[in-house]
């Protein structure tokens, strides 16, 4: 009795083994060659964020990222039917692409120079700014420079108050502000509306799809002071895939079909499409 | 696979994890004191002889229990703080750390009231009659005979408490205030989530809680009542 079980758990033990290095053994093949030999991709969007990525009670994913990563997957030679979504949240992203567990990221995700080392960066894709987000009744906020005392939310897992509390924009200028943290947008949004802090500061795109859910109580400020470029999440060093999204982006604003994606996730909330073409490709490496 | 196991993050934000600790630190003892505190008056409402402090006592208990934390500090931050507007202080850290510690020990009295009902029912039936029977009045009989020794019978019990205590603030970022997790989240976006910066907060809760349990398991020991 003893000995059988013994056995049954050093077999299980081989089988847990066996399958894990089943699993390493799929890394080296591109997410390109998958996309054309399986027909089959699988691709990372956030799921919290109205606008962008926003996962619905049904279970499909809508917004502007999703859209775009349906386009490109399209392009990658994938139909809609062929997608698996995933969840990608800002701390697992690197990860997931690391470890494979996504093909690839489409998520808000900024090229950023401390993620190039771990990330090749397909695009950008489109190059949102950071804005602020006050109540409709406020005109002290105009500027970078009207923040000066005012309470702005600071997200836990988001990096936008830094760049204004520690002067990385554009300006590169220091604004002295009084820091109210949350654990989320949502919950600055609320906090906004209560009269708790004055601004939430973060990507135009992400304020833009709040704006939008709120109706008239809400709006972007319009004042933008730094370039976040969204680009392609993909696997380090795959520059084969890399090149192929970087077509399907030219192609994407040539044919139109960016402006159609923008203006049905982002019109009517003062965020204006000003591309004429493409942003200039950061270059796959 | 180098990344990994970079342990970097974890020197090079020290200060700052040290900060987000000792928040943690203060919210738990200051939380910990009041839940205390609420609690005795909690259980004293609940074994008292008048049907309304009963009924009232139990209410609360029940409430509070079965309620998820998320959803009191929620409702201390979000509702109660910036809808209606209830400031404790007009420095918003200051404003949040009260309704932080305020949601925590409200939710927590409950679990320290139920721990010092069991205790009493260690206590024998006769010495709570005796003392009635010598003239103590009800308050009298609970704070000189009851209490005291039901205190002593779940010294264990309440360090539990004081432990999920520690662990629980690691949601209060929900209440707009930064301790150690929060700090982890923080480090989380901008290192990418690695083990070691998982290992290294893992590592700083177990040096709050370990003790504590230590502490707590001889405290028990001490002064446990011999019957």
């Amino acid at each position: 009795m003893r000995s059988r079980q013994i056995g049954a758990i050093l077999l299980s033990a081989a089988a847990l083994a066996g399958s894990l290095a089943a699993c390493g053994n799929s890394g080296p093949k591109s997410a390109l060659q998958k996309a054309k030999d399986d027909k089959k991709l699988t691709i990372g969007v956030k799921y919290d964020q109205p606008g962008l990525g926003l996962k619905k009670p049904d279970g499909t994913v809508e917004g502007f990222d999703v859209d775009v990563a349906k386009y490109i997957a399209k392009e990658l030679g994938v139909p809609e039917s062929g997608i698996t979504w995933k969840e990608a949240r800002s701390a697992n992203r690197e990860t997931f692409l690391q470890q494979g567990q996504v093909d690839m990221i489409v998520a808000t995700y900024s090229i950023t120079e401390a993620r190039k080392p771990k990330v090749t960066f397909g695009g950008p894709l489109y190059i949102a700014h950071q804005d602020t987000l006050v109540r409709a009744d406020d005109t002290s906020i105009t500027s970078l420079d009207s923040l000066k005392g005012k309470r702005i939310c600071q997200v836990t897992g988001s990096n936008s108050w830094k760049n204004i509390a520690e002067g990385t924009n554009k300006e590169n200028k220091k604004v002295d502000v009084q820091l109210v943290p949350a654990g989320a947008y949502e919950e600055c949004v609320t906090k906004l509306k209560g009269n708790a802090i004055d601004a939430v500061t973060t990507d135009d795109t992400i304020l833009a799809g709040f704006a939008k859910r709120e109706g008239g109580a809400l709006k972007v400020t319009g004042a933008p002071f730094t370039d976040e470029k969204y680009g392609v999440g993909l696997k380090k060093g795959d520059k084969e895939t890399c090149d192929a999204v970087n077509k399907a982006i030219v192609k994407m604003y040539q044919d139109g079909t960016m402006q159609k994606i923008f203006d049905t996730h982002f019109s009517g909330t003062g965020l204006k499409f000003t591309a004429t073409g493409a942003p200039p490709a950061e270059g796959c490496s | 696979m180098e990344s990994l196991f970079d342990f970097s993050p974890l020197v090079q934000e020290f200060g700052t994890i040290l900060t987000g600790f000792w928040s943690t630190i203060r919210l738990t003892l200051m939380s910990g004191l009041l839940a205390l505190i609420l609690g005795t008056i909690l259980v004293a409402m609940r074994v008292s002889p008048t049907p309304v402090l009963r009924a009232a006592g139990t209410f609360y208990v029940n409430i509070l229990r079965n309620t998820p934390l998320t959803l009191v500090l929620l409702l201390c931050a979000l509702g109660l703080s910036d809808t209606l507007q209830l400031t404790l202080s007009s420095d918003s850290p200051t404003n949040y750390y009260w309704w932080a510690v305020l949601g925590l020990s409200a939710y927590t009295a409950s679990f320290v009231c139920e721990a010092l009902r069991a205790g009493m029912n260690t206590v024998p039936a006769g010495q709570a009659e005796a003392a009635r029977a010598i003239g103590l009045t009800f308050l009298q009989s609970l704070r000189l005979v009851v209490l005291p020794q039901a205190f002593r019978s779940v010294i264990a019990p309440l360090g539990s408490i004081l432990i999920a205590l520690t662990k629980n603030t690691t949601i209060v970022i929900v209440a707009g205030y930064i301790e150690a997790s929060a700090v982890m989240k923080q480090m989380f976006d901008d290192y990418g989530g690695t083990l070691p910066i998982f290992l290294g907060f893992a590592v700083g809760y177990m040096v709050l809680t370990l003790p504590t349990g230590f502490f707590f398991g001889w405290l028990a020991k001490r002064l446990a009542v011999s019957r």
